[in-house]
């Protein structure tokens, strides 16, 4: 089973269908105590990173996602829910901590030399060029592979070895990150189509198998 | 490199897509019925298009809660962005949608009348999801005015004015449709297009008026703008959006082709 984080994202429904549709029995999830018959964890994400993160903090949901994570247990995080990973973010009046999983920054884009007049957010389907061949979440998802983005910032990793995918807009960033069991991707899997589908469902394996 | 979108819109009239013929008539019931509205996003998901946007003419509470149901269905079988407008008037009503499989709302008339609720929305789920729509009408050689009110209500704004107050306030993306070109098939009006969308920082979706391969490339070249709208040549089969795609491709337009 696997354990929809529920702190009131307003994707989850979409999540939950493509979830279901890739072949995954899916729970959603309010607190840390329903995380017990979980096998693997997905926390979605629109929005804003504090909202985000003072809900989980309500939940206590943050606490249950770093031990989950800490006993080397697959998780997988969507775009906010990537963002959650990091220590803090750029965000105007950004307060809340992140989870501090991972190494860096939060940042927004910035027009740059060659393209200054850069819009933002980054609204659409954008590319991705592998960075970690062996990723078991991009198996059959080369290089080129097309996923859909929404998002003003994007998580800046200080440990470049956990950068799965990266991706150009403006600047190139990370796309995805991959470290043991932890997953996350600042595209919308559950919005991107057969391509999207495909990653669920090899998440959806990789939780069966571990 | 961000793909350029192309979105076909469909607009639901009691759960049924709809066509008026020029703009504003298709509230007066000049109407051609186009189908299902589910059965169609799944025929233009198979297609490849980037995006589906439904419009909901009738603006009504009723016609909100048909709405929600037709997000709901296509969001169990369409695992792509969709978008809704028409009749949005509170961050309740916002919240409805997006929790029925919705990733963006668009805003109009209510945006002129209460511009707080761009603010709102994007306070409560970010300007990503936020998306302000323009029905703009040329008034005079060098003016576009904002209508409202399915373009029956002159509003005194300027186009391009507006476009900058709903970023300031917090719009994530404009829709910018030309009152006079919706409906004509004769091209999108590329001036006010690129007036505006050199004037924001964000995204900016062109419609009204696309008719031929060609109005879909010069807008997104010569008008600047970052996505295509349309829907009679798609629901009257006159293109396919993969031809719109190739064809845009063979104009050194980046589109996602692979799908």
């Amino acid at each position: 089973m696997i354990a929809l984080l529920d702190y009131d994202s307003g994707n989850i429904r979409s999540v939950e269908k493509a979830l279901r549709f890739s072949g995954a029995d899916v729970v959603r999830t309010r607190s840390a105590a329903d995380l017990k018959n979980a096998r693997g964890i997905v926390l979605p994400g629109v929005g804003a990173f504090d909202d985000c993160l003072q809900a989980m903090q309500r939940q206590d949901l943050d606490g249950a996602v770093k031990e989950w994570i800490g006993q080397g247990r697959p998780f997988l995080g969507i775009c906010v829910g990537y963002q959650a990973l990091f220590e803090r973010s750029e965000e105007f009046n950004s307060c809340a901590r992140g989870l501090g999983i991972l190494g860096g920054p939060v940042v927004r884009f910035q027009p740059t030399a060659e393209e200054p007049h850069l819009k933002i957010p980054q609204i659409g389907w954008n590319q991705i060029e592998l960075q970690r061949e062996d990723c078991p979440l991009f198996q059959g998802l080369p290089s080129g592979s097309w996923f859909y983005f929404v998002h003003s910032f994007f998580p800046c990793p200080t440990d470049p070895s956990v950068i799965a995918t990266r991706t150009t807009y403006g600047q190139s960033f990370a796309s995805s990150v991959w470290r043991g069991n932890v997953f996350a991707t600042q595209f919308h899997p559950e919005k991107s189509q057969a391509n999207g589908l495909r990653l669920l469902k090899n998440f959806v394996d990789l939780v069966a198998a571990a | 490199m961000l793909a350029r979108r192309v979105i076909p819109c469909l607009d639901v009239h009691d759960g049924q897509v709809t066509r008026g013929i020029q703009f504003g008539r298709a509230e007066a019931g000049e109407l051609r019925n186009v189908g299902d509205p589910v059965a169609l996003a799944v025929r233009y998901n198979e297609q490849g298009a980037d995006e589906m946007v439904f419009f909901d003419i009738t603006a009504s509470a009723h016609g909100r809660h048909s709405m929600i149901e037709v997000i709901e269905r296509t969001a169990d079988c369409c695992f792509m962005p969709l978008t809704v407008g028409g009749g949005i008037r509170t961050v309740e009503d916002m919240g409805q949608m997006l929790r029925a499989g919705a990733d963006k709302v668009s805003i109009n008339s209510s945006a002129v009348s209460d511009p707080g609720l761009i603010q709102a929305g994007a306070a409560k789920y970010g300007s990503q999801c936020i998306v302000v729509s323009i029905d703009a009408k040329r008034t005079a050689p060098d003016t576009w005015e904002v209508f409202v009110a399915g373009g029956r209500k002159s509003t005194g704004l300027r186009a391009e004015v507006w476009a900058q107050r709903a970023v300031a306030l917090g719009a994530g993306e404009i829709v910018l449709n030309s009152i006079n070109a919706d409906g004509t098939k004769q091209g999108f009006d590329l001036e006010i297009t690129r007036r505006v969308s050199e004037s924001v920082g964000v995204p900016v979706v062109a419609s009204g008026g696309a008719g031929s391969l060609e109005h879909m490339a010069e807008v997104l070249l010569a008008g600047r703008a970052d996505a295509v709208l349309a829907a009679s040549i798609f629901h009257f089969g006159t293109y396919t959006v993969r031809q719109v795609k190739e064809h845009l491709r063979q104009q050194g337009i980046p589109v996602r082709l692979d799908v």
